[in-house]
């Protein structure tokens, strides 16, 4: 039997994690559809009811792939009950019938090398240790790259003079990552671009109004989920900042969440999850003179309800204005826009008046 | 010839319509019923208002759930939130107010002000207890019209306890008190009181509610919801005489100060508007694009998720 590997979809990580597939294993690496409506459906139809929407959204996408003829299924775990998705969607696609081999990456949150190295040998039994470690390596590199540029992107975008540029050079990056095969050639399309980006023109008036973007990881990073929460704001010509993105929950989020825990006096522990690191950057972004923070989570995510509190009191004695949204399978937006709109609007009419 | 402006605030059960002039006074108002067809609630509000003599209408402002669809309607120079319409109103007679509690027919909401400037506001997310839906088809179920029922509440010398929760607890408390004998005034105060707590638990939480306080939307013509919020706030909300048009009017405002030279017209009447759905099949999304078509000829589209759902015009 041929493999097929299919892999849940977040934002624009398909890339960096196809290419390191690709590169590991002689399987065929299955691109899931974009989530739609459909997706969704299915999730939620075999999903309880509630659980976090990431959950839905995921087990949605699996049993498209699955559909399509994909038979190798790859999971990771975080810290919170997205550490239980493995066994949850195991056991719910065997229920429905499917015949295939799951495997989870990334246990609790701990990028462990040696254990991925262990499954990515039982998918691919003549994997050479150095090569793969090669191939880590450079695709490590290479979501660090994105993540570099989607941050300068979020800064940028709404004030653009060509509507549509920035974004345009970013999809023609990520093609040309594809093709790259060392670290020399990463680094020389990575120059390549970033000089692009840099040099696109940018009208960006000196007071203009910026707002920071925290909450739960999937909501934050999968568009679909968040009703195109940053398009939104770019269109309003909205700064934004997120800290959330691949690069730090693998790679930094061991080290900096201690940091983070030092420099916090109403924090004694990690709780779970960002619901730490997210009270950490409402510390930031109010510290920086940021204009407003958005808080935006699945429903039912139980980390983040937990650091609201704390953050909705430091956003009161800064005179912070804050937003909480909470998503769910929900597809209709109107609701979602008022609520942005005022925000931004409100923002817009404090700023005017000092 | 003097300016004027047009505010239309078309929500879920009424719409709502001022023309102001500069100064801000209101020179025609109406309040019709919305009854699920805004462009036809629109026309019938645009036939019975008047543009006085010697002014010329010089900007028109839209809100409420249906200000995209009406605003393309009438070719609106400012579309706004509710949330910001009913603040620059509010402001307008009363600048030195605090908070703004509003119940409309769907949503509620709070809006805190600063100095004149929002601070913070919210919106009933989860639940439609506690608005003037709720109220309305609680009345028809008791059996007392929804214009007397602030004065059955008043009458109540021992309203009812009603859970204030969720609508679906509140409505089987209510069944099983009524089934129990108790008065039908006990049981319409304690419904008032129960929007009140409600309002105050979901869209009041956290928020703190500071003087003077102006109460307004369609549910603060109720007296006795008035009565509730005074007891338990343990203070005097402020309700205008025009606290149902207060989101119209701020739409007017907002109009006035966007406005130029440009002259409108409100002759609606022979114009057919017409509004198709249609589903895109570009992808499994299935986006329900809204077409809105003026005499045959599409002007806008809107619902589309991405550009493959775009329709030319």
């Amino acid at each position: 039997m041929e493999r097929v590997i299919a892999f849940p979809l977040m934002g624009n990580y398909y890339v960096p994690s196809s290419f390191l597939f690709s590169k590991i294993s002689d399987c065929e690496i299955l691109k899931p559809p974009p989530i739609t409506s459909k997706t969704i459906e299915l999730g939620s139809k075999n999903s309880p009811d509630f659980v976090c929407t990431p959950f839905k959204y995921t087990l949605g996408t699996y049993i498209e792939c699955l559909e399509m003829g994909a038979n190798t299924l790859i999971q990771m775990g975080g810290g919170c009950r997205y550490g239980y998705y493995f066994e949850l969607q195991q056991k719910i696609l065997s229920d429905l019938g499917y015949k295939f081999e799951y495997f989870n990456l990334v246990s609790m949150g701990h990028a462990d090398l040696k254990n991925i190295y262990k499954i990515i040998k039982k998918i691919n039994p003549k994997l050479n240790k150095i090569k793969s470690l090669y191939y880590f390596c450079l695709t490590i590199k290479m979501v660090k790259y994105m993540d570099k540029v989607e941050d300068y992107i979020r800064q940028n975008v709404a004030y653009e003079e060509e509507k549509g540029k920035l974004n345009q050079l970013f999809d023609s990056m990520l093609d040309d990552f594809n093709m790259v095969k060392t670290f020399i050639g990463l680094n020389r399309v990575y120059h390549k671009y970033k000089k692009l980006i840099e040099s696109v023109k940018l009208n960006k008036p000196k007071n203009n109004i910026k707002i920071g973007i925290i909450g739960e990881l999937y909501t934050l990073m999968e568009p679909f989920a968040n009703n195109n929460l940053e398009h939104l704001l770019e269109n309003y010509g909205v700064e934004i900042k997120r800290f959330t993105n691949v690069t730090y929950l693998l790679f930094e989020k061991g080290k900096k969440t201690k940091k983070y825990l030092k420099k916090l006096d109403n924090v004694k522990y990690k709780m779970g999850a960002d619901a730490m690191d997210n009270i950490y950057y409402t510390k930031y972004l109010i510290e920086n003179n940021y204009d407003g923070i958005i808080h935006i989570k699945s429903s039912f995510c139980t980390p983040e309800i937990g650091n609201m509190g704390i953050i909705g009191k430091m956003c009161e004695e800064s005179d912070m204005p804050v937003l909480f949204i909470s998503t769910d399978t929900n597809t209709s937006n109107v609701g979602f826009e008022t609520r942005i709109e005022a925000f931004y609007d409100m923002i817009e009419m404090r700023k005017k008046n000092g | 010839m003097d300016k004027c402006y047009l505010g239309v605030d078309i929500g879920s059960i009424s719409t709502k319509g001022v023309i102001i002039d500069e100064k801000y006074n209101i020179l025609s108002q109406n309040y019709i019923w919305t009854e699920a067809s805004p462009i036809s609630a629109v026309k019938e509000l645009i036939s019975t208002l008047s543009i006085p003599k010697g002014y010329k209408l010089s900007g028109i402002g839209t809100t409420g759930s249906a200000r995209k669809l009406i605003g393309l309607m009438l070719g609106a120079n400012v579309v706004k939130n509710e949330i910001i319409c009913h603040a620059y109103g509010t402001l307008n007679y009363y600048p030195d107010c605090k908070t703004i509690l509003e119940i409309g027919g769907q949503d509620s909401k709070i809006i805190i002000i600063n100095n004149g400037i929002i601070t913070d506001y919210a919106m009933n997310t989860l639940c439609a207890a506690g608005t003037g839906a709720f109220l309305s088809s609680q009345s028809k179920r008791i059996g007392v019209d929804i214009n007397d029922f602030g004065s059955l509440a008043l009458s109540s010398k021992n309203p009812v306890k009603i859970a204030a929760r969720c609508t679906v607890f509140a409505e089987s408390d209510l069944i099983h008190k009524a089934q129990l004998g108790y008065k039908k005034e006990d049981i319409v105060a304690g419904l008032c009181k129960s929007v009140v707590l409600n309002y105050l638990n979901n869209v009041g939480k956290g928020k703190k509610i500071k003087e003077p306080i102006v109460f307004q939307g369609g549910v603060s013509k109720n007296i006795g919801v008035v009565k509730y919020f005074n007891e338990i706030l343990n203070t005097k909300v402020i309700v205008d005489d025009n606290s149902h048009l207060m989101g119209a009017i701020g739409a007017a405002i907002l109009s006035s100060k966007e406005s130029s030279d440009k002259e409108y017209n409100l002759n609606m009447n022979e114009i057919n508007f017409e509004t198709k759905g249609y589903e895109c099949k570009g992808c499994s999304n299935n986006c329900e694009i809204v077409r809105i078509i003026k005499d045959g000829k599409l002007i806008d589209s809107f619902g589309n998720r991405c550009e493959r759902g775009t329709i030319a015009k």
